[in-house]
């Protein structure tokens, strides 16, 4: 990858990141911590992976991004904001009544938000449902799907592993945001996954670790998943709260807004 | 040790009430509904859960393999990939036992299907009583009352096994999320209920003066024979069938409420929830009066032959009798 590329995936990241902080602080609520997590893996889909036009919406053809961890609509919104799917002025709306951004994704994909989430575990399944679909349909996109690490404790998770695998499902490919925390605290404490890949290989997966902020290990990673004969799952290792030294693997970021105080030091530290 | 004698020998149950129209499942209307959907819409499929015999939908499935899905013992699952589907332009039939839909899938029939308006069809077969011997933990009296609370979800209660069979094909060219409440069992046919099904309207059977039953699903056929009862008493009571419990057909109900002295519901289902209180409710805002509620009585059911059962939880056409001459005695 060339390094200039490499530079505006970085910038964009940086400013996906002051428009969580600004987003959060404006509505006095939402989740920073697992946004900032999962920053470079969207700017990666959006701004690099993808096949999408915000101008063509409904673009048969247009790859799909399904946000499982529905409470991180911040990174979710600032992206499809910056693509142009949604009015700058309209993330003012963010969690506020009247507003189509709710803290959970509603689906409406004129505006870019392709499937309702945010009850953990339903995104996997879905993403199943218009996968399988699109093999009916003889259509050739993909299907990119962002589980939280929290998230896949759910049962739900495991049954749309199994359905994947049954309907050989490849044109899935899933990641993990694996920052390794979640709502109560460390994930593997409260309810452990480890070793995560063997899990998915033994649903008939294939799987691959990364570095969740590295763009390079994320793009090269989606261009072998692509591939794949098998459902991918691409599990990323990331820092809950990156980017904001004060918040990186703190938990009180998990779903707690930064007064305007905090959210100016935060800035500080990403212009 | 018990004698011989002592242990209680299963009674022979007698064969399912049938009309001299004869009777038949609600689920086989499900069932060929969908085969005559399969040669209507190419886009309708079907997902189920290893019950696909149970349900019936595997009479599709010999049809059409390539349109049906088995999505294993994975009520969740199943729900939110027909939601999926139906994003991508499908018209998916998701069926299972009416328990595991509505109760295990809540979540995903609320948030997967309902909110995004998606266009899923939620076939529920085994529902009420019906499912009989399995017990209590596979019959479901609550779910009319899950659904009807669940915003954009249309609720339909077919009565007979064409109602059935029309209101599956009508579902299918409806937009938007819908219930479809079938039983397992047998059930005698009503050709009062039969021709053109539409979603939202309800039909009078019956006219009458004194009182007016309403009934939901199969208990059509006791509402009938309880009026034909009661007129040769002398008391005229009006029938009216409501298949579809949400929307409600108020228009009708209100001018029940207004032309009879009080009203009756009639429901294989809880009455906490259910059409009685859907009635009650729209009769309290725009003429309040008398509103009986005939259903299951807040309690779980139990292991018996599903034609037993309703006898045992009093919903049979005797037990709308002995309501209305109660009420008009007092």
């Amino acid at each position: 990858m060339k390094q200039s590329k490499i530079d505006f995936l970085r910038l964009k990241a940086k400013e996906i990141r002051q428009e969580i902080i600004i987003m959060i602080t404006r509505a006095a609520s939402g989740h920073v911590g697992g946004s900032m997590s999962a920053v470079e893996i969207l700017v990666s889909l959006y701004h690099h992976i993808m096949k999408h036009d915000s101008q063509n919406p409904n673009w048969s053809e247009r790859d799909r991004f399904i946000m499982g961890k529905g409470h991180a609509t911040p990174v979710y919104y600032a992206v499809l904001a910056d693509c142009g799917y949604i009015p700058k002025e309209d993330l003012l709306g963010f969690r506020r009544p009247g507003s189509y951004l709710q803290g959970h994704p509603k689906q409406y994909t004129e505006k870019g938000i392709e499937v309702s989430t945010g009850t953990l575990g339903l995104s996997l399944s879905t993403t199943c449902g218009m996968a399988l679909s699109a093999k009916l349909k003889g259509e050739k996109q993909n299907y990119f799907c962002l589980c939280g690490d929290g998230e896949i404790q759910e049962g739900q998770i495991w049954e749309a592993a199994m359905f994947a695998n049954k309907y050989k499902l490849n044109n899935i490919i899933a990641f993990v945001d694996r920052n390794y925390m979640q709502s109560d605290g460390y994930a593997e404490d409260i309810m452990p996954l480890d070793p995560l890949e063997p899990k998915w290989e033994a649903f008939g997966w294939e799987v691959f670790s990364i570095d969740g902020h590295d763009f390079e290990q994320i793009i090269n990673t989606v261009e072998k998943a692509k591939l794949s004969e098998k459902p991918v799952m691409i599990i990323a290792r990331t820092i809950k709260g990156k980017g904001v030294s004060f918040m990186e693997n703190d938990n009180t970021w998990h779903g707690s807004p930064p007064n305007l105080e905090t959210a100016m030091r935060a800035l500080g530290e990403l212009v | 040790m018990k004698n011989i004698e002592d242990i209680h020998i299963i009674p022979v149950v007698p064969a399912p009430p049938s009309s001299e129209f004869g009777a038949e499942q609600t689920k086989k209307g499900f069932a060929d509904g969908l085969i005559e959907l399969g040669k209507l819409l190419p886009n309708v499929v079907v997902i189920d859960t290893d019950v696909a015999k149970a349900t019936r939908s595997a009479d599709f499935q010999k049809i059409y393999p390539e349109r049906h899905f088995n999505a294993g013992v994975a009520e969740q699952n199943m729900l939110s990939v027909a939601a999926g589907m139906s994003i991508e332009g499908f018209i998916p039939f998701a069926t299972s036992f009416g328990m595991f839909i509505t109760t295990r899938g809540g979540d995903q029939l609320r948030n997967s299907i309902c909110y995004p308006k998606a266009n899923v069809k939620v076939a529920a077969t085994h529902c009420g009583i019906s499912t009989g011997g399995d017990g209590a933990s596979h019959q479901i009296n609550e779910d009319i009352a899950i659904c009807r609370s669940f915003p954009n979800l249309t609720v339909i209660v077919p009565g007979d096994y064409e109602e059935a069979k029309q209101a599956t094909i009508a579902a299918a060219y409806f937009k938007g999320p819908v219930y479809l409440r079938y039983g397992r069992d047998t059930y005698p046919i009503v050709p009062e209920i039969h021709g053109k099904f539409e979603i939202g309207k309800s039909r009078t059977i019956r006219e009458g003066t004194d009182c007016t039953i309403f009934t939901t699903g199969i208990m059509v056929s006791e509402g009938i024979k309880a009026s034909d009862m009661l007129k040769e008493k002398g008391i005229s009571a009006r029938v009216v069938h409501l298949p579809t419990v949400k929307p409600l057909d108020n228009e009708v109900v209100i001018k029940a409420a207004q032309e009879t002295k009080f009203l009756v519901t009639v429901e294989e289902h809880s009455i906490i929830g259910g059409l009685g209180e859907a009635i009650a409710g729209v009769t309290a805002e725009h003429h309040p009066t008398r509103v009986y509620r005939i259903g299951i009585n807040d309690v779980f059911g139990q292991s018996g032959q599903s034609q037993e059962l309703l006898d045992l939880y009093g919903l049979r056409s005797v037990n709308i009798v002995e309501k209305i001459l109660e009420v008009i005695k007092k």
